[in-house]
């Protein structure tokens, strides 16, 4: 029996298009409006709000859980402070990755930790005889996404402390007369926060930030509008840019944390007494420059695309939904040396752009690779060029108003994000 | 490439010793592309503008606090897609904001919504008409495939007819070649399109007239025709040139309105080297034995440099800015010919709230809001200015630019910018001074009847006649497009025959406003093409 997230009552009437998918047993909306690319522009240019009720929750507490989790997540717990939340990956013996989440620390003897695909055995499994324990509380609380420039002055209104709140902190506040927790956290990299509420106060939740973000652009954005965020965000998507080691056929379909772009959490691993699960096969394949693959962004080269759909009669696409099936990419001498595992034109960008894995020694920002492509029927390929990801990450995503300056304004003018034009004064000719 | 090499500093020189390698006259969207690509190239380049802000007739300005009013143009579309990339735009803040739809009301209640969404629009256009419901596709086809065959020509430099040189006549041929290739049916609607009427054409495809009243009124925007005056076709397929995220025929709206536009071109320009200056109207083009040596300011200083572009329309640049006498006759001529008579006004509101129509819960805003329900509506409002007078039912396309971009207004309030026409820039036996606040009232008179309540929302107004656009921008009489764009001012005759290459009789002083081909509109196209015939003549020595 499918289920409904505690935001159902209010995102249903909202939802025009009638089109739900299924998410983790939930029904979840594939998009509200006719035309989801307008959601994305929410999300870049005001604010969206995506129900993430259905990702798994789980509380994990006792003396011994920062130990323990120091031991079953790859990223080293112990140096997420109180209040902090950190990006992690738990991996395999082989080191290579069972699955990606969010840690929140409460407490050195209280977490939550996040997931998309249940993960409770894995974890229980892992207790062993310390003194923890896993309670899955997926049902127990819904969660909202609140994202775009317009988020913080929408939510610190009702919050304050959201004003000052860091990129991957959390705290606590009310909305709506309800306790809330909010980080700043979220799948767009995009300036966001995540609310997370006890279920039964979701829709008081959901009602006091609609009217605080009323008159502002302020929509609910369903899943595929989400989709083409995290591409431009470089987030990665599990079942899609990885697979999960424990349901893995084969190691080609594995990956390392390195291989994914995530050799940054582990910078100490050769060093470090943690021991943690995958720590000697992830040690050896950082000693030995041993992985197999690089993640990177790509920008293709937007003259030859043009070009080619052109030579064959077509107006060149400019297709902003993703592609989320393999597209080869080769060197110039014809050798294969990669595949896309997201594709998409981005909007903001305007350039189509992939995550992708090529072997690392084409890892480099400018190093070229030949996309393949199918124009009429035919295989052709098209220049494109290693960027860093994000391609897409505007200064306000990680930026903190300096107390001076704290009332509402738009942030400073900046590479990749949208200027604000505050008035004519603003001529952009500095003397 | 060589640098030209510099001229001596006249004393009265304002940055002292500095030399510019070329001056750019205009601070306009052309002005500022062409002195991004000079300036990317390597000249020292300087970007001189008249007004205390850049982005001529494309800025925002914020006339009472918090909200930002597109004073002139409005909207986004045509600019060249290799600007945005040569130029790196995006990094610099280029963010264009699509409109779902575009909303057509008529007074008898009823309404016509044309989305993004194909499904939507079908289901809309059936309500009026069910046939016009599939022509509607094939319009949509048949329009981009001509669009696509004119394409390569708007986005190069058109061959000179007039010049006998080799490459004009390989030019030539090449464009002869291009259009013997296209298929017969895409070539004639590309001939019933430059030379009929919009009109004749719409008629072949729809019955509805709402449809063809908020279809054909892309076919006057600007110019002083009606849907069934011959030329009207071109006008309409120059608003179906432009295209977003791949799809012909698009618009939407820079991030702060066309002025947020204009402030990334200018961080390009400045980005790449080149130095802007307020406020530095240019009073004169200097020459010397038929070159240009550099420009006198208004307020007298000289400034020296090989290279001189006027971004200024036609009539500025050859009859204003140099004296005519140095020119050929049939130069003057054309230019003394050539048609202007603008006819466009805008009218702009700070509104307390969004307008109602009907039970519509106003996401219909989100996009154009075009005011021509029939058109039989445009032709009549059309017949008051072809007897000298404003239209009383004027026709308007208004856009609530704060629905989409929520910086432009308050939380709650809007900006709404109203294109309106036809207010002829002549006005037989009377006055735009006189006349600038009861355009308002008729302008306001009929929101009024279509949306009951409109005037109580407003909280202020603002009127740009094309006396005001004439006074402000600089653009003669008022034209958005620097001169009309009809057949005899395009190609081959843009601004006038056998100077459509963006040079000039005077050696080193170039053109490159919306007056020179592609033309008008937010393009900046103009500017870019001008940048390559420059730098192909300095290479050339």
């Amino acid at each position: 029996m499918i289920r409904t997230t505690p935001f159902h009552d209010r995102l249903a009437p909202r939802n025009a298009t009638g089109l739900w998918q299924h998410w983790s047993g939930h029904l979840a909306a594939v998009k509200y409006q006719m035309d989801e690319k307008f959601e994305y522009f929410a999300v870049r240019n005001a604010a969206g709000l995506i129900d993430t009720s259905p990702l798994y929750k789980y509380r994990i507490t006792g003396p011994d859980a920062e130990g323990y989790l120091a031991g079953v997540l790859a990223r080293d717990v112990r140096s997420c402070r109180d209040g902090q939340a950190q990006y992690t990956l738990w991996c395999d013996d082989a080191g290579h990755v069972v699955e990606d989440g969010v840690v929140f620390r409460h407490s050195r003897d209280h977490y939550l930790l996040t997931s998309a695909e249940p993960n409770l055995a894995w974890f229980a499994d892992r207790i062993g005889r310390r003194r923890v324990q896993i309670e899955d509380v997926s049902a127990q609380y819904g969660s909202l996404a609140v994202q775009g420039p317009r988020a913080r002055r929408i939510l610190c209104g009702m919050v304050p402390e959201l004003e000052t709140l860091r990129y991957f902190h959390h705290t606590q506040g009310t909305m709506g007369g309800a306790a809330v927790h909010v980080s700043r956290t979220g799948y767009t990299g995009d300036l966001g926060y995540e609310v997370w509420v006890e279920s039964d106060d979701a829709s008081r939740v959901f009602d006091a930030v609609t009217e605080a973000g009323a008159g502002q652009g302020v929509i609910p954005v369903g899943q595929a509008a989400l989709l083409m965020l995290r591409i431009e965000a470089g987030l990665v998507l599990i079942g899609v840019d990885f697979h999960s080691s424990r349901f893995a056929e084969t190691d080609e379909q594995r990956s390392t944390p390195a291989e994914l772009g995530f050799g940054w959490m582990f910078r100490d691993v050769a060093t470090t007494d943690r021991a943690f699960i995958g720590r000697d096969a992830i040690r050896r394949e950082l000693a030995e420059g041993t992985s197999r693959w690089a993640m990177v962004g790509l920008v293709v080269d937007w003259r030859d695309w043009d070009e080619r759909h052109r030579a064959a009669g077509l107006v060149p696409p400019k297709d902003e939904h993703p592609v989320v099936w393999e597209m080869m990419l080769y060197d110039d001498a014809g050798e294969r040396v990669g595949y896309t595992t997201s594709f998409m034109y981005s909007p903001a960008l305007q350039r189509h752009i992939a995550m992708a894995r090529v072997r690392p020694h084409l890892a480099a920002v400018g190093s070229r690779v030949q996309l393949e492509v199918t124009i009429e029927h035919r295989y052709q390929t098209v220049t494109a060029e290693v960027a860093k990801p994000p391609l897409f990450n505007p200064p306000r995503k990680t930026d903190v108003p300096s107390p001076a300056s704290s009332a509402p304004s738009a942030a400073a003018p900046s590479a990749s994000s949208a200027p604000p034009t505050r008035s004519s004064t603003t001529t952009g000719v500095p003397a | 490439m060589s640098h030209p090499t510099p001229a001596p500093t006249p004393a009265s020189a304002g940055t002292g010793s500095r030399q510019y390698d070329a001056i750019v006259i205009g601070g306009g969207h052309n002005g500022l592309v062409n002195g991004a690509y000079l300036a990317k190239s390597g000249l020292r380049t300087l970007i001189l503008e008249r007004r205390h802000l850049v982005g001529g007739a494309a800025i925002t300005e914020e006339l009472m606090p918090g909200f930002h009013f597109t004073t002139f143009s409005y909207a986004v579309s045509l600019l060249r897609p290799d600007i945005i990339h040569d130029l790196d735009l995006v990094r610099h803040g280029y963010f264009p904001l699509l409109m779902p739809h575009s909303f057509a009301p008529a007074d008898d209640g009823g309404h016509l919504i044309l989305s993004k969404d194909r499904n939507v629009t079908i289901q809309e256009i059936s309500r009026h008409s069910r046939r016009d419901a599939d022509a509607y596709d094939q319009y949509g086809h048949d329009m981009t495939q001509v669009v696509k065959a004119v394409k390569p020509l708007f986005d190069t430099v058109p061959p000179n007819l007039f010049s006998g040189r080799p490459e004009d006549a390989l030019a030539l041929a090449d464009l002869a070649k291009h259009l013997k290739d296209l298929p017969k049916r895409v070539l004639h609607n590309l001939v019933r399109l430059l030379s009929g009427s919009a009109a004749d054409f719409l008629d072949d495809y729809f019955e509805s007239e709402l449809l063809k009243g908020l279809l054909s009124s892309s076919g006057i925007i600007g110019t002083k025709v009606g849907p069934r005056s011959q030329g009207s076709g071109v006008v309409l397929l120059f608003h179906n040139m432009g295209e977003q995220d791949g799809v012909f025929g698009s618009w939407g709206f820079h991030k702060g309105g066309n002025g947020g536009l204009t402030q990334v071109l200018a961080r390009v320009a400045q980005a790449f080297g080149a130095e802007i200056r307020l406020e530095a109207g240019v009073s004169q083009v200097l020459t010397s034995n038929g070159r240009v040596t550099g420009v006198a300011l208004a307020d007298g200083t000289e400034l020296s440099a090989p290279i001189v572009v006027s971004a200024l329309d036609p009539r500025r640049t050859f009859l204003e800015l140099v004296e005519p006498r140095e020119l050929p006759d049939d130069l003057v001529e054309s230019i003394e010919r050539y048609r202007f008579q603008g006819t466009s006004s805008k009218v702009n509101f700070a509104l307390d709230a969004l307008p109602v129509f009907g039970d519509l819960d106003g996401s219909q805003f989100r996009g154009f809001t075009n005011i021509a329900p029939s058109m039989d509506y445009l032709e009549r409002a059309f017949d008051e200015a072809k007897y000298g007078w404003y239209s009383s039912k004027p026709y308007l396309d208004c856009c609530i630019q704060s629905t989409i971009d929520p910086d432009m207004a308050p939380p709650g309030k809007h900006v709404m910018s109203c294109f309106t026409h036809y207010t002829p820039y002549h006005l037989k036996g009377g006055d735009w001074d006189v006349e600038r606040d009861r355009l308002g009232d008729t302008v306001q008179r009929r929101l009024e009847e279509l949306f009951p309540g409109f005037s109580s929302l407003v909280l202020r107004r603002e009127v740009v006649t094309p006396l005001d656009i004439e006074r402000t921008v600089g653009l003669s009489e008022g034209n958005i497009f620097a001169g009309e764009l009809m057949s005899p001012q395009l190609y081959f005759f843009r601004p006038a025959p056998g100077w459509n290459q963006y040079r000039t009789p005077i050696d080193g002083y170039y053109q490159c406003g919306s007056g020179t081909h592609p033309g008008g509109c937010v393009t900046g196209g103009p500017g870019r093409l001008a940048s390559q015939q420059i730098l192909r003549d300095l290479r050339r020595g």
